[in-house]
């Protein structure tokens, strides 16, 4: 039973993709940087390039730590879904599947100037 | 007319009686089921109502004349705070944003338990427990109304109190109390009861109002204390209600319990992540604290709790699911949650503020094993990023949590320098969540979460479309008023300058 209640019902999704004028959600995150106290909620158009994403408002927003100067996105490892993964940078987002509330993390090994060891 | 009259006032025990029981009655043209139609699908077996005791028996005469006196003595004590400036007695006007948040989204929580306690009352049959309902119906929206009118006082004087209605429905830090209440609304009667009878006010009504009403007294707001105690004797009610309750399911039928421990499981963990704002309240919101998150959780979770589950164990009840995660969680939330706080103060209707060196040294003492060690230095990096001008906002926005709908501030259980990341996928859509115990909510009942109206993917719909400026404009927000850093704000400036005129000759 996917819920309780008294008779047949069905949920109207609130964030389902059609509802972003043509954009989508992607959720990006710089691991172990808890100085952003939560993953970055961005709305894009699907066909924006990842070298857009990247370059325009994930450099923008990292600033403020204190590893940005040092962050090298050509080394970076990614994750999509939990899950290593490559991205294509001249591709698109939909050509590189980040469907719509994908989230996206990254990991610079040896950059964590603010985090402590666990 | 000569009618014998054999005794002029009934007894305590038949004026009960007579003004509960005596109201019950068998359905005749229609069948019962029909009369009460939303007893049935929760799974939940009763067959003896007459079973259920409502131990205070108190009858509505009785009632109202307690709640009248309550009423004169609640009233002439904020009569005299607003006559007699009662708001300069604050300790320091960074106290208001704990007063803020409660008035967002505690006090329009009271107004929904009402709601739900009036149509809990209404859908059992059993009318011991309509009756005991009722009264708690009634006593919510008075606690709604005192609050209010408590806090309308420092409305007067100070920004973020104007429109706290707007918040409570809109801005995004008050949706993780509005969607408890929402979830308990829309659930049936008996898992409402658990929901807030006995989660809510058994479990954790202690660490909500404790804490926080200590703090008002500790921090000089006496119009806050005088709700406090007018609500207290109500509250004793309400928890004897929610255990009464429980302990009633358990006791009519032993398939009732999993249907209940689910129950706890979920709303255990749903009322912990209300708390993640009274962490942020007592460690770092209270200009004079009382006690640390940690100690309160000490002796209101771990001991009162730990004794609660105890003694229900004999029923088979064992402690939340969550339970461990919890305690896990106790050194890092209130640390987390405000620093998520602060760096989108752009976008909350109260002050949030850096904290001093003194702070930070009280924090470090009472979070030994965590403080220094996480999260000091984020706060000495935000501090550095401000003294040189460059204060740090995070216009990332944030990833919210479909079921607590909070920012997915918090880290795994195990590792406080990693994110909890999880994730579901529902009919072909992702959904995320801060932990395992919001996941678990989730994958019980998807279709039910699917429909959460979280304020920040909202925020990029119609008719906002991004832009934060109208936005603000509809959750009531004033950019510059209500908003932002404590320091140098209208808040800090006039309440300075008002106490600078009540205690010197300038």
């Amino acid at each position: 039973m996917t819920v309780a209640a008294i008779r047949e019902y069905i949920g109207v999704p609130r964030d389902s993709v059609e509802n972003f004028g043509g954009k989508q959600i992607v959720y990006a995150s710089w691991d172990r940087h808890l100085l952003f106290a939560a993953p970055f909620l961005l709305c894009l158009p699907p066909e924006t390039p990842f070298r857009d994403l990247v370059a325009g408002p994930l450099t923008a927003l990292v600033q403020a730590d204190p590893d940005a100067v040092a962050l090298d996105w050509t080394t970076v490892e990614w994750l999509k879904d939990n899950q290593p993964w490559a991205p294509d940078f001249d591709a698109s987002l939909a050509a590189n599947g980040i469907g719509h509330k994908d989230q996206l993390r990254f990991r610079t090994a040896g950059l964590n100037s603010l985090s402590a060891a666990a | 007319m000569d009618m014998k009259v054999a005794k002029k006032k009934l007894g305590l025990k038949e004026k009960y009686r007579a003004l509960t029981r005596d109201l019950g009655w068998d359905t005749t043209y229609q069948p019962k089921d029909a009369v009460f139609p939303y007893v049935g699908y929760e799974g939940i077996k009763i067959h003896d109502w007459d079973k259920w005791e409502d131990p205070f028996r108190l009858t509505m005469d009785a009632y109202w004349k307690y709640q009248a006196e309550k009423e004169r003595k609640f009233y002439a004590i904020i009569d005299a705070h607003a006559q007699n400036n009662g708001h300069l007695n604050l300790t320091d006007a960074r106290y208001l944003s704990a007063l803020k948040i409660f008035l967002q989204a505690i006090s329009p929580a009271e107004y929904a338990s009402h709601k739900g306690f009036a149509r809990t009352g209404r859908e059992f049959p059993g009318v011991g427990t309509q009756v005991a309902c009722q009264m708690q119906a009634i006593d919510e929206i008075r606690h709604a109304q005192t609050q209010i009118h408590a806090m309308s006082n420092y409305n007067r004087y100070y920004n973020g109190f104007h429109a706290f209605a707007d918040t409570r429905d809109r801005i995004w830090y008050t949706s993780v109390a509005r969607s408890f209440f929402d979830d308990a609304m829309s659930a049936g009667p008996f898992e409402f009861m658990i929901a807030i009878g006995f989660s809510f006010e058994y479990v954790l009504t202690n660490l909500l109002f404790v804490p926080f009403m200590s703090g008002a007294a500790y921090n000089g707001d006496m119009a806050t204390v005088t709700f406090g105690f007018s609500a207290q004797s109500d509250e004793a009610r309400h928890m004897t209600l929610g255990l009464e309750c429980i302990k009633f399911m358990l006791e009519q039928d032993p398939d009732n319990l999993p249907i209940v421990q689910n129950w706890i499981d979920k709303w255990f963990w749903r009322g912990f992540r209300v708390l993640g704002l009274v962490s942020t309240m007592m460690d770092y919101m209270l200009p004079k604290r009382v006690m640390s998150w940690r100690e309160a959780w000490d002796i209101y979770g771990v001991e009162n709790g730990g004794a609660l589950f105890k003694d229900l164990a004999r029923y088979g009840i064992k402690p939340p699911k969550g339970w461990d995660d919890a305690e896990k969680a106790i050194d890092h939330m209130s640390h987390q949650f405000m620093l998520g706080l602060y760096q989108w103060s752009f976008g909350t209707a109260f002050h949030s503020w850096i904290p001093s060196e003194e702070d930070m040294n009280w924090l470090s003492a009472k979070y030994p094993d965590t403080f220094d060690k996480y999260y000091r230095p984020r706060w000495k990096h935000i501090k550095k990023l401000a003294d040189a001008g460059t204060p740090f906002k995070n216009y990332g926005l944030a990833k919210l949590c479909q079921t607590c709908q909070l920012p997915t501030v918090f880290t795994e259980p195990d590792d406080p320098t990693l994110t909890c990341h999880r994730q579901s996928v529902y009919k072909g859509q992702k959904y995320h969540f801060c932990s395992d115990g919001c996941q678990h909510v989730f994958d019980n009942e998807p279709e039910k979460y699917v429909q959460a109206w979280l304020p920040m993917p909202q925020l990029f719909q119609e008719p906002i479309n991004g832009d934060l400026g109208a936005w603000m404009e509809w959750v009531s927000l004033r950019d510059g008023k209500d908003n932002g850093d404590y320091a140098g704000s209208e808040d800090q400036r006039n309440f300075e300058a008002w106490r600078g005129l009540a205690t010197t000759n300038q």
